[in-house]
């Protein structure tokens, strides 16, 4: 526990400075880590991230895997973190099937614009973008209308028969979702290159990387005033306590729905992005696990904070695809990836125990935790037996 | 839609969903039992049950039977039964309170919020899903046979089998069991004082936290003996196979009135029957849905279930 305090002391510290420098200077530091995430995947720079220990090189790039991808694929999962924030952070609302919401995405997107597909429309890839944005938004208001009236916790079982349904649906259907075979030739973002190749390709990852880096950073923006306003407000005094504010005159239920459809919006966004990166989809590519996978990385992170979402979706993806580099490094062959539902459960597990505010806290949610457990009943903090 | 279907073999759908129906019940009972006293979907329990599975398949494979040993005599039939099922409900119950004291205890004491209980929930499953499919490396593992299955006596032109017979009589003889235990024992007044009002309760020597655990003991036992019921119709298990039993047990907890004991059994064999009337009209493809909608429909329109939510009786 010391250790732990320790750190969130040095973290804190770092955070007060952060806040205390003029305001050039926060802009100045996150243009220079925006310019570093996206010169990040050229190989001419990765390749000297890391050190060299005796002949080996012990590098903080992905050694396994081309690197480019993964940071698509971290990128993926950071987006989605941002996404269920909003719902399990800025709301208080479980929200359990959020890949649900990400398979309606790229399936709307894949539908619309596969030559293969039953409907035959052949859209262009980014006219389905916000077909399936809104088709998604659309599944979260109906999933979450008869829900959200009721107990909270009903929406948790809700949303994660919701994922698995649309996962069981695609794969069983042969019809539309074309069961196991899926849908093959989703065509790529449009755009050409200066060399007059097309800009979005099959053969380099760093295109997608770029997309989606940067619809992550117009997200947060829109997020950060989102959180500011009424509605952020909102959704504060909903999560602190429900009844207090529909007593205060919030319309709780609305800003509920407002939320939860928000965040799958997101989601449906980001199965839009990874369907046209992909170019074929099947039911494989929506397992149930993912969900969890998201939650525990907007709970590590610390919910209800944009900061925590990133920190723990790039630690929940980034870090067992870097491992396996690792592995070979000291000459270990272990693949992380297959106890990464086991180990981030735990996580979460002990998280929710003894840092329930996340790594990087928002401290208004930080304070109602650390509240709470000083209202904790004494006859339930002593044991009885 | 295939009516048919549905008409003409309305019988055997009818009996054979509540055959399934009645191990929906079962595992059922478990999450009426937390919810109805922590107000708590314990998400775990798919995988109380799942464990039973396993364990009851690792008793029988140390007894000496495999899925290719024909069916025993008798005698050791009974043994063999009686000890899978001894196996399975001790384990099924130990990995709830393992669950309860590792995972939620922690929680109470320190008064987290509703979220952080759902959270570890969902988290508590996953781990013990996983370890299990880490362990089996994923495999789906087969069961001795070792009742087979054959027709004892026709009704209404459907074959009633013994493996029906046997899983509606134990289900009925462990639900009477558990409605006199909770509504007439001491320990069963100690928890419906609970799920009624639980600090009213502390305050009248009712002790919570072993009411607590007795009823993460009680739901461990019935998660048990569908366990075994299971293993025994559909012979077979997978580290997953809990998950689609949970989420139609939580439906028939619902359908039934989530925290009414008697709710969870009219729950669990109506989901069954519905289930099977369903595949007979859409096809067999569109059963697993069934429950999932009728999930929601009921949100929509009677979100206190067929009886009225009540373990503690009167409750506002």
């Amino acid at each position: 526990m010391t250790a732990t305090s320790e750190k969130t002391g040095r973290m804190a510290a770092f955070r007060t400075r952060w806040d205390a420098m003029p305001k050039q200077v926060r802009w100045v530091g996150l243009a220079a880590l925006v310019v570093f995430l996206y010169i990040l995947p050229n190989r001419w720079f990765y390749e000297y991230l890391g050190f060299p220990i005796g002949s080996d090189y012990f590098a903080f790039y992905t050694t396994r895997s081309d690197f480019a991808t993964v940071l698509f694929d971290t990128a993926v999962f950071v987006l989605l973190a941002v996404g269920l924030n909003v719902v399990v952070g800025f709301a208080g609302l479980l929200d359990l099937g959020y890949f649900g919401f990400y398979a309606v995405g790229a399936y709307t997107v894949a539908l619309l614009t596969s030559p293969e597909s039953r409907f035959g429309t052949n859209w262009p890839w980014l006219a389905a973008v916000p077909v399936a944005i809104a088709v998604a938004m659309i599944s979260g208001v109906i999933l979450g209308g008869p829900t959200l009236r009721l107990r909270g916790d009903y929406l948790a079982i809700v949303t994660l028969g919701f994922a698995e349904m649309i996962r069981l649906y695609a794969a069983r259907n042969e019809g539309i979702a074309q069961g196991q075979r899926g849908i093959p030739q989703i065509p790529h973002p449009p755009g050409t290159g200066a060399d007059g190749k097309a800009l979005f390709g099959v053969e380099s990852s760093k295109p997608y990387y770029w997309l989606i880096l940067t619809v992550i950073i117009v997200i947060i923006f829109a997020m950060r005033n989102l959180v500011n306003s009424r509605v952020g407000r909102a959704w504060v005094a909903i999560r602190e306590d429900e009844d207090a504010a529909e007593i205060m005159g919030v319309p709780t239920f609305k800003y509920k729905l407002w939320a939860f459809a928000i965040g799958a919006a997101v989601g449906g966004l980001t199965g839009a992005i990874f369907a046209g990166k992909q170019t074929f989809i099947n039911s494989d590519s929506f397992l149930l696990e993912n969900s969890i996978l998201v939650l525990a990385a907007v709970i590590l992170g610390g919910a209800g904070n944009i900061k925590g979402a990133i920190v723990g979706g790039a630690i929940t993806w980034y870090l067992p695809e870097w491992l396996r580099g690792v592995g070979d490094l000291i000459g270990v062959e272990f693949d992380a990836a297959e106890y990464r539902i086991l180990v981030f459960g735990l996580v979460v597990i002990v998280m929710m125990i003894f840092r329930p505010q996340g790594l990087v806290p928002n401290r208004r949610r930080a304070a109602e935790f650390a509240d709470r457990r000083k209202e904790a009943v004494p006859q339930e903090a002593v044991p009885s037996e | 839609m295939n009516f048919d279907e549905l008409f003409g073999n309305f019988p055997t759908l009818t009996i054979t969903g509540l055959e399934q129906g009645a191990i929906y019940a079962l595992v059922a009972l478990g999450y009426t039992l937390v919810y109805g006293v922590l107000r708590l979907i314990n998400f775990a329990h798919s995988e109380v049950f799942m464990v039973g599975t396993f364990t009851a398949l690792w008793t029988w494979e140390a007894l000496g039977y495999n899925q290719n040993s024909s069916a025993p005599a008798f005698g050791p039939l009974i043994v063999a039964v009686l000890a899978g099922l001894a196996v399975a409900m001790v384990a099924s119950a130990s990995t709830a309170v393992v669950v309860e004291l590792v995972a939620y205890r922690p929680l109470r004491r320190r008064n987290a919020p509703p979220l952080a209980f759902l959270i570890t929930a969902i988290g508590a499953s996953f781990v013990l899903s996983e370890s299990f499919g880490i362990g089996t490396e994923r495999a789906p593992f087969g069961m001795p046979d070792l009742i087979p299955q054959k027709p004892v006596f026709t009704l209404f032109g459907a074959e009633v089998t013994n493996l029906q017979l046997l899983i509606l009589g134990v289900t009925l003889i462990m639900m009477i069991g558990l409605d006199q235990f909770v509504n007439r024992s001491r320990l069963g007044r100690g928890i419906r004082a609970v799920a009624q009002d639980p600090d009213t309760a502390a305050l009248m020597g009712v002790n919570k936290n072993r009411v607590i655990l007795l009823v993460f003991v009680l739901g461990g036992l019935m998660a048990g003996v569908a366990a075994l019921l299971w293993d025994v119709r559909f012979g077979f298990t997978k580290f997953n196979v809990g998950f689609l039993i949970g989420l139609k047990a939580f439906a028939a907890a619902v359908l039934g009135g989530i925290g009414n004991l008697r709710g969870a059994l009219l729950g669990g064999l109506l989901l069954g029957v519905v289930e099977n009337y369903a595949s007979g009209l859409f096809g067999g493809d569109w059963k697993d849905f069934t429950g999932f909608v009728l999930l929601i429909v009921l949100l929509m329109f009677r979100p206190t279930g067929l009886l009225g939510e009540s373990l503690g009786r009167a409750r506002a």
